[in-house]
């Protein structure tokens, strides 16, 4: 028998959809394998039963007859969250408001029965961990979101849960702490090794932190894979969009070429498809001289960005394309230029809807 | 000058309206600390009335304080658990019996009453101990503890927090004594104030359920007023005073406080 790498239980959620009480929809049925200390993401756009998936994982939330929840090949479907040793880092982090800081990250010890010495110092260790020292006697009220956000991933940690469990952990911060608190918690989360779902509607965070992402769309999963199987290989249009800019072309492949109003650009291949929608993203679109490149275009503008320049360009395709170039090269608007394309940056996508 | 007043007219209204509340309070008292009420003050001034009704209703002020009391934990135990019940469920059921717990506040404590004799005219001993006023109170008052309660939670998402402690392993018994009850604590104590100021001070509903030998204050009061002679029945008004006076000044630097928050 191999033993598994990282911390923690693995996750299966078999079938799992929700229906609630008022007829929302919220989960179509779905199927997920968590392997012990991945890190998995669930990202998608508001509404789409991320948090309501997190909480049939948790416990909190029974799923419609017929969906199983496993932890480590044990059925867990009508365990209470009480006995399933979860780590539960919530939107509003939930820390109770008639304890200190100290006594909040210890609470889970103390339930447990824990002895008062032993907390202590666990509750030390983790202070020490997520950089909150001096603020133990503090009341929650007494903190800064950021602090309190520490708090509460200390207090969920603290338990040596089987799974963290995190639901938007940074959305309620600013949006330069968010930066900095993402990286330190990814260190965190790196260093546990325990196995942990973490919910989002933020792309940049879902690259970052996950092992593997899950988008979801409208209740069901619209793709899972790692974060560049999701950026270059998105299944649909919607992925495509979602994650990342995107250039989303409709045109007709002959022998293996889009034929575009600006160029035949080749996708590899010998196949003709009389209506396709091709993906390429941004960054992917080299900006050469004009005739250096089958496909060409009319610089429309140039935004420097810092660190690149985005062109939009038209011409090349029917609709304005969109390049991240090189903030070296010198371009102006109105200047016509060769587009650079690899045959494997070019993505069919399903022409569905 | 006209500021001047307008500020002198406001001031002389609001004393007006001042006395007109309490003057005929403060007439009733002194009564009660006079040796002859008809001859006035003059007469001289005693403590006789006080104890008098002291010996007589002793029995009366005890028993009003221990319904009081006994109302107030019967709200407790049942009331608080409710509160957080019927915030925590969602759905008609809990909004069907968040109605029918309010009701009280909307019937006349005349048809309250009216309802319980039906009910329990066939329940001789019941009907005759002072549980049975205490039954009554506990209907009258439940709403107030219910309520104020209720209107904590819904400020502190008491929900959410009862699901971190849940994640941390909590069973639900140590989830509402850890957590829910502590931070509970503003809206029972003003639900605790209220529950005991009104079932001191209630008479409609007791009217109707008490005995000779099952009387609290304000009907030991109505009793006087009709019996006695005026100062006997005066007296029994200061010390009705004494006893409600704290518990609402009680209440009002508890309301100040709250809005400070
Ligand atoms: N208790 C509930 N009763 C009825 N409908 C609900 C309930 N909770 C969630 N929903 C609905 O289920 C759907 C999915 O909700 P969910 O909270 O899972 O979305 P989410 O992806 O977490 O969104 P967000 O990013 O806004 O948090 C939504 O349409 C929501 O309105
Ligand atoms: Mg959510």
């Amino acid at each position: 028998m191999s033993v598994p790498a990282g911390h923690g239980v693995s996750v299966r959620i078999e079938a799992c959809g929700k229906t609630f009480a008022d007829g929302t929809r919220a989960l179509e049925p779905a199927t997920l394998d968590i392997a012990r200390g991945e890190t998995l993401v669930l990202l998608g756009p508001s509404g789409c039963g991320k948090t309501t998936m997190l909480r049939i994982i948790a416990g909190l939330e029974l799923p419609d007859a017929g969906g199983r929840v496993l932890f480590d090949g044990n059925d867990m479907t009508s365990v209470p969250i009480e006995r399933r040793n979860v780590g539960m880092v919530f939107q509003s982090y939930a820390l109770f408001p008639n304890m200190s800081v100290a006594d909040n990250i210890g609470y889970g010890l103390k339930i447990r029965g824990m002895a008062r010495q032993e907390r202590a110092a666990r509750v030390a260790e983790l202070v020490a961990l997520t950089n909150i020292s001096g603020l133990e006697n503090r009341r929650v009220d007494q903190l800064s979101g950021g602090q309190r956000q520490r708090v509460a991933l200390a207090r969920a940690v603290a338990i040596r849960p089987g799974i963290l469990l995190l639901d938007e952990p940074l959305t309620a911060l600013d949006a330069a702490l968010r930066d900095r608190l993402r990286g330190e918690l990814n260190r965190l989360l790196r260093a546990l090794g325990i196995t942990t779902i973490y919910v989002t509607h933020d792309q940049s965070e879902a690259m970052e932190l996950g092992d593997r992402i899950v988008v979801m769309q409208r209740g069901s999963i619209a793709q899972i894979g790692t974060p560049r199987e999701i950026y270059f290989k998105p299944k649909n249009r919607f992925v495509a969009e979602f994650i990342g800019a995107a250039n989303i072309i409709e045109a007709p492949v002959e022998n293996g070429e889009l034929v575009l109003p600006g160029g035949r650009q080749p996708i590899g291949g010998e196949a003709s498809q009389a209506a396709a929608v091709a993906m390429i993203r941004p960054e992917t679109i080299g900006v050469v001289e004009e005739g250096a490149a089958p496909l060409s275009g009319t610089i429309d503008s140039v935004s420097f960005i810092g660190d690149r320049q985005r062109m939009l360009v038209s011409g090349a395709s029917d609709k304005v394309l969109t390049v991240d170039a090189p903030n070296t090269i010198k371009a102006q608007a109105g200047e016509r230029i060769g587009l650079l394309i690899a045959a494997e940056a070019v993505r069919l996508l399903p022409s569905e809807n | 000058m006209r500021d001047r007043l307008i500020f002198t007219g406001q001031l002389l209204f609001t004393l007006l309206v001042a006395a007109f509340l309490v003057v005929p309070a403060i007439l009733s008292i002194s009564a009660g600390v006079t040796v002859n009420y008809f001859r006035g003050i003059s007469s001289g001034v005693t403590l006789q009335w006080v104890f008098q009704v002291w010996e007589l209703y002793a029995g009366t002020i005890l028993l009003s304080f221990v319904i009081a009391f006994a109302t107030l934990a019967a709200t407790l135990v049942a009331g608080v658990p409710a509160a957080y019940a019927l915030h925590v469920r969602a759905g008609r059921l809990s909004r069907i019996i968040e109605e029918v717990i309010t009701l009280p506040l909307a019937i006349p404590g005349l048809a309250i009453a009216l309802a319980l004799l039906f009910t329990y005219q066939g329940f001789s001993d019941f009907r005759r101990s002072w549980l049975f006023i205490l039954t009554g109170h506990v209907i009258y008052t439940m709403p107030f503890m219910v309520r104020s309660v209720m209107a904590v939670f819904a400020t502190i998402d008491i929900k959410t927090l009862d699901e971190g402690a849940a994640s941390l392993g909590a069973p639900p018994w140590r989830r509402f004594r850890d957590v829910i009850v502590p931070n509970a604590v503003p809206g029972i104590l003003a639900g605790s104030l209220m529950v005991v100021t009104l079932s001191l001070g209630e008479f409609n509903l007791t009217w109707m359920l008490h005995t000779p030998l099952t009387k609290t204050l304000p009907i030991g009061l109505a009793d006087s007023y009709a019996s006695m002679r005026l100062e006997v029945a005066s007296a029994y008004t200061l010390i009705f005073f004494v006893m409600i006076i704290p518990l609402l000044v009680a209440m009002q630097m508890f309301a100040d406080q709250e809005q400070k928050r």
